[in-house]
């Protein structure tokens, strides 16, 4: 239990830290770096709800593809930072009235949520104990069953994401050779002429 | 005290989720910035529906955390592609200048 405390609040204090870091860093490259750290923290919190499943997952989309994708564009991109970081000082103080306010607003809601003890009728998918189904488990057997429309879906978006994406930057550059398969099927017969050669002589 | 509860969770995520905002508040000329600020809203939101999901015994949050985790990924891949155009035909990534693409 008291280990299960002390790593609450290290990947909580953690992860506030870096998410903080994250917005008020001078490069954008350590600012994607610190929500690298960000979300592996918080995929430790997820490990210690119980959701491993969810952790990885977190660990291999964010870490491995959405985060790595932020970096290649902060590094593709030749930006002058220091010109947007123009008016930084001037919006610090409103912006940390406002986020001062904000925060007392969710800690004084969320910081007497108790759950009601009829609340435990209306739960729609019981979490299995864990020593006799695994998290994956459980989350494959709800997936793939009463939520496989939703399932679908969310493929469907990645799908339409991933064709956004291309349309968006794909751009057909001039002056470039490419082969052009068909072309070369097309040709007509004349352009290749076949000349009988005996053997010996030349031509 | 120190023993983690759902109000510890939901304390973090506020915590997370304010940063975000505050982020969009102070960059509010890096696109990029902002694009990493709504990431850890979208995070703050997964944490605190996985929280509920283990303090309540119900497995549909950890569900609906997983579809909000495959839309935060369209959506940094449709917002970063859309920065790259946007660099490529102005050269710069200031918000401010975006107002020039309305109609």
């Amino acid at each position: 239990m008291i280990v299960q405390a002390i790593a609450f609040w290290v990947f909580a204090i953690v992860a506030v830290i870096s998410g903080a870091l994250v917005v008020a860093n001078r490069n954008p490259v350590y600012s994607v770096l610190f929500l690298i750290l960000t979300f592996f923290n918080a995929a430790g919190l997820f490990v210690l709800l119980g959701a491993e499943f969810l952790a990885m997952m977190l660990v291999v989309v964010y870490v491995g593809a959405v985060a790595v994708l932020f970096l290649f564009v902060v590094m593709m991109l030749d930006i002058n930072f220091v010109e947007l970081r123009q008016g930084f000082v001037r919006y610090l103080p409103i912006g940390a009235v406002i986020g001062l306010i904000l925060v007392a607003e969710l800690i004084i809601v969320f910081g007497g949520w108790s759950l009601a003890p009829s609340v435990t009728s209306t739960i729609a998918a019981p979490t299995p104990a864990v020593d006799q189904v695994s998290n994956t488990q459980a989350l494959g057997m709800l997936l793939y069953t009463r939520y496989f429309y939703l399932f679908q879906a969310s493929g469907l978006v990645l799908l339409v994401a991933m064709i956004g994406a291309i349309v968006l930057t794909h751009r057909e550059r001039v002056g470039v050779k490419r082969q052009k398969i068909a072309a070369q099927v097309d040709r007509a017969r004349t352009t290749v002429e076949i000349k009988n050669v005996p053997s010996g002589s030349g031509i | 005290m120190w023993q983690p509860t759902l109000t510890h969770y939901l304390t973090v995520a506020a915590i997370l989720f304010t940063i975000g905002i505050f982020g969009i508040f102070l960059n509010r000329k890096n696109v990029i910035i902002i694009l990493m600020s709504v990431e850890l809203m979208l995070l703050s939101v997964n944490i605190n529906l996985v929280a509920f999901s283990h303090y309540l015994g119900d497995m549909v949050g950890q569900v609906f955390a997983m579809l909000v985790l495959t839309v935060a990924a369209a959506e940094a891949a449709i917002g970063l592609a859309i920065l790259v155009v946007y660099f490529r035909n102005r050269g710069s990534i200031a918000v401010e200048d975006i107002n020039m693409m309305n109609g």
